[in-house]
């Protein structure tokens, strides 16, 4: 039977209070929002958000089985270069992968789901492992300004030790214009928010789930969750009354804590009724973008396998206040903000170089020593070690899932930086092995030597006038 | 056999430029500054030169590459000219060339001559820029100089439980001896006496060093004019003699390896060795007299005294504290106030600090003149901690 093998989720660290846009935006009118919102860190973008998801989804499971990677976005950070392509990379996965990128609705990550599913029942791919993640901007003071968060989901297919089997779909497309995008164009135009929510969501998730519970014959009362999403806190509530569920089976929107996170809201909505769901439990998911994709699972007894996820829990309890929303719209390039002379210094971004050592940069994989045993990044051909010193006894070893230590650091305010200071220092990694890395997701005062971390994938830095987003591995502080 | 070349080439001329934010001034004006004083001192002609050595580490901002410029420049006619590049040992690099060169019997004379011209880039500090390669960006920290070096700060903090007020403190002192000196510097760039408290209330450039913990930005120039030992009292009666001008390059051993300290530079260690056995010292504490360390930023200079052996491992903050470094103490470093005031036209350098052993050991060093000092040594170390080149240079009367 095809289903869920693992989750994973990703919420980005900084959290920003919608009272504090209110306060800058209170010139552009009043905002009845109330809550937070996750942003994603400077050095986040969708691509980096579903590598944490992903790396939490995999933790524990083979990543050489995998042999499809589906990545959901409607803000994918290149539209000819597939993103899909980097998320691989950065997960090391085998060069005999299948994928693909789902993009232009917020139903697109339920679309990568099913589509992994059909591939994986069809025989066709063995494993699939499905991304989705948004990091949206709308114009400032707009309602996706205050309605949007950033966060990723992500889940591996498969077909053995399942955690949940899927056991059916229903889609629905109209052409349905709430929300658009011209190509090239980063900021939305959304139509009149009443519109949205009649014509739409009260209409079109209605009809997704009923047309499940005919096509399966079934009964809403057996779901012990029902997942819809819906990017307003108050028709979210009025459409589980309308689709006749009690207040348990409605599963929370995180529109409050999190905002909505259009392709991802569905799907880390999902991940959260899994970090509660019991063996037997059905769980319905709809998505909403222009139609739904509406599906169920069945929870098997492996449920009780999945622990050390950070999932949706985990991630909301580890936040930080941004306290700013200027800047929100700094990291967010909504702004330009000054980062001095030296931050126009551009070094060439060669492709070239990103292909050829493509497994170095973006997969973390250094070397270790044949003959030695020893550990070294970046990868060489001579061992390091000054009493082995060995030529061309190197094998392929990955850092990126290694945690290390603090062995020393700075906090650099000379550095171009949008958020300074710039920290970075020396990791010694657990194994052995030692390498100069920046450091992200940090409070320059609490770092220490010795300090526990962990590696993430990040911007380093954008080369905008070669069209290049150029990520790596940073260290940030294990949290709990 | 190698045989080395202590003894074997002398100083004859010395030039420095003024330090300093020479807006005025561009790189060709101070390659002639530079050399006008040098020649005169020698008191050679410009045709007598019969080979150059010409260090300048980022061409791209200011020369270009190659040795034309330095051909071009001074009108030299058509001699051989090398242009030389090893970090911020640049100058000492060029050094190295025309005593080597003098030293092997191909030339009698020859000229080292190193330029930096920084403050055309806009902003402070030293472009990184290009300076490592495409890859670096892509693998490496968002480094800067400070924070490279502020690394070896936090860690030597670390390894010898100093907190971080009393390692600041430690290293406010490093700065305070230095802005001292400077002010008897007329070609020093910054000439102002800093407290402690200033150094220490600063703002942070990097964690945990702030902005007098780091040496200035700087444009200048400084060159020398070498000969044949046994010719050099033709041209004047103190000519000054290269004992040992040994360099040390990382292996990656730092870098890469888990074994390295994160406290102490290895290649001043190794190269300090080296120079120490050609000069014939046996006690660098004792028999060097004084010195012009690399002190880009006041860490650097504390360390270097214990990879000099000056201090013992991890007590060079019981010297700073008794003084042993200051102008009237036991073993004077950075006599006309170092990097920290003079700045870092990285490509000068060597050469400055040269000319101010050389001054010393003439005893032309007017109000920073020390008494009777019979050893001097430069220093210079170019990278970063963990990767870098380090050269020492010995001379005596």
């Amino acid at each position: 039977m095809v289903g869920i093998k693992s989750y994973g989720a990703h919420i980005p660290r900084f959290r920003l209070d919608r009272n504090i846009m209110q306060l800058a935006l209170l010139f552009l009118g009043f905002a009845p929002l109330r809550g937070e919102k996750a942003v994603a860190n400077w050095d986040e973008d969708s691509i980096t958000m579903a590598v944490a998801a992903a790396l939490d989804c995999l933790k524990g499971e083979k990543s050489g089985k995998v042999d499809g990677l589906y990545f959901a976005t409607t803000t994918p950070t290149y539209s000819l270069r597939q993103n899909a392509g980097i998320i691989s990379a950065a997960l090391d996965l085998n060069t005999n992968v299948r994928t693909a990128d789902f993009s232009d609705s917020t139903k697109s990550g339920t679309a990568a789901m099913l589509a992994a599913g059909d591939a994986i029942a069809a025989g066709s791919l063995e494993s699939c492992l499905v991304c989705a993640s948004d990091c949206r901007v709308s114009k400032v003071g707009s309602n996706g300004d205050y309605t949007y968060g950033d966060g990723a989901a992500a889940f591996l297919l498969g077909k053995e030790d399942i955690i949940a089997s899927i056991e059916g779909s229903y889609s629905t497309s109209h052409d349905f214009a709430d929300r658009r995008r011209l190509a090239g164009e980063r900021l939305e135009h959304m139509w009149e928010e009443r519109f949205i929510r009649d014509a739409g969501y009260m209409k079109f998730i209605p009809e997704a789930v009923a047309g499940l519970v005919k096509k399966y014959n079934l009964n809403i009362k057996e779901f012990s969750k029902v997942i819809y999403a819906c990017a307003f806190s108050a028709a979210h509530s009025t459409l589980g009354k309308t689709l006749g569920l009690a207040p348990e089976q409605v599963q929370d929107p995180l529109l409050n804590n999190v905002g909505d996170t259009g392709v991802a809201q569905p799907l880390m909505m999902l991940v959260a009724a899994l970090e509660e769901a019991k063996p037997g439990d059905k769980i319905m998911v709809v998505s909403f973008g222009q139609g739904c994709d509406s599906f169920y699972l069945t929870v098997t007894e492996n449920i009780a396998k999945m622990k050390d996820k950070r999932g949706v829990k985990q991630n909301l309890a580890n936040k930080a206040q941004l306290g700013s929303y200027d800047k929100y719209l700094a990291f967010r390039k909504q702004i330009p903000a000054e980062v001095g002379i030296r931050g126009e210094e551009m070094v060439f971004t060669s492709f070239s170089i990103i292909s050829r050592d493509n497994r170095e940069l973006y997969g973390m994989v250094g070397a270790k020593c044949k003959q030695c045993g020893t550990p070294s990044y970046p990868l060489k051909r001579i061992c390091p070690n000054p009493d082995c010193g060995a030529v061309d006894q190197m094998e392929p070893y990955r850092f990126a899932d290694k945690k290390g230590i603090i062995f020393t650091y700075t906090s650099d305010f000379l550095a171009a930086c949008i958020d300074p200071p710039a920290s970075y220092g020396f990791i010694d990694y657990e194994g052995g092995g030692r390498s100069l890395v920046d450091f992200t997701d940090c409070d320059p005062n609490t770092l220490k030597v010795g300090m526990p971390v962990e590696m993430s994938f990040r911007i380093k830095y954008s080369d905008e006038k070669r069209a290049a987003v150029n990520y790596g591995w940073k260290a940030m502080p294990i949290v709990s | 056999m190698a045989e080395g070349i202590k003894d074997k080439v002398a100083i004859i001329g010395m030039g420095c430029t003024k330090f300093g934010e020479r807006f005025d001034a561009g790189p060709q004006d101070l390659i002639v500054e530079s050399f006008m004083e040098c020649l005169a001192d020698a008191g050679i002609d410009k045709k007598d030169i019969q080979a150059a050595w010409w260090g300048v580490h980022m061409p791209d901002i200011s020369v270009g590459r190659g040795a034309t410029t330095l051909g071009l420049t001074l009108k030299l006619p058509f001699i051989p000219i090398t242009r030389v590049e090893n970090f911020c040992a640049t100058g000492s690099e060029a050094l190295r060339g025309a005593v080597y060169a003098v030293a092997s019997g191909a030339y009698d004379i020859c000229l080292a001559l190193g330029m930096e011209k920084l403050k055309d880039t806009g902003y402070g500090g030293l472009p990184l820029g290009g300076g490592f390669g495409y890859k670096m960006p892509l693998i490496s920290s968002n480094l800067t100089a400070p924070g490279g070096f502020a690394m070896m700060a936090t860690k030597y903090f670390s390894k010898y439980n100093l907190n971080p007020q009393d390692g600041k403190m430690m290293l406010a002192k490093v700065s305070a001896k230095s802005h001292k000196n400077g002010v008897l510097s007329p070609k020093a760039h910054l000439r102002k006496e800093v407290t402690v408290e200033q150094i220490i209330n600063a703002p942070i450039i990097a964690w945990p060093l702030g902005l007098f913990d780091c040496c200035g930005v700087s444009d200048g120039a400084a060159a020398a004019i070498v000969c044949r030992a046994d010719m050099a009292k033709k041209f004047r009666p103190d000519p000054i003699y290269v004992k040992s001008l040994q360099i040390a390059v990382s292996s990656g051993e730092e870098m890469m390896y888990t074994k390295w300290d994160g406290a102490h530079v290895e290649p001043a260690y190794r190269a300090g060795i080296a120079a120490y056995k050609e000069a014939g010292i046996k006690n660098p504490r004792e028999e060097v007299s004084m010195a012009e360390v690399h002190d880009c930023f006041s860490i650097t200079e504390a360390v270097t005294m214990e990879d000099l052996q000056f201090s013992p491992r991890g007590k060079v903050k019981e010297d700073i504290d008794a003084g042993r470094f200051n102008l009237d103490g036991a073993q004077p470093i950075q006599p006309d106030g170092g990097l920290k005031c003079f700045g870092h036209p990285i490509g000068a350098s060597g050469l400055r600090m040269m000319y101010e052993m050389y001054k010393q050991l003439q005893g032309k060093a007017d109000k920073r003149q020390l008494k009777d000092p019979r050893i001097g040594l430069t220093h210079n170390m170019g990278g970063f901690p963990s990767m870098n080149i380090v050269s020492v240079c010995i001379v005596g009367k």
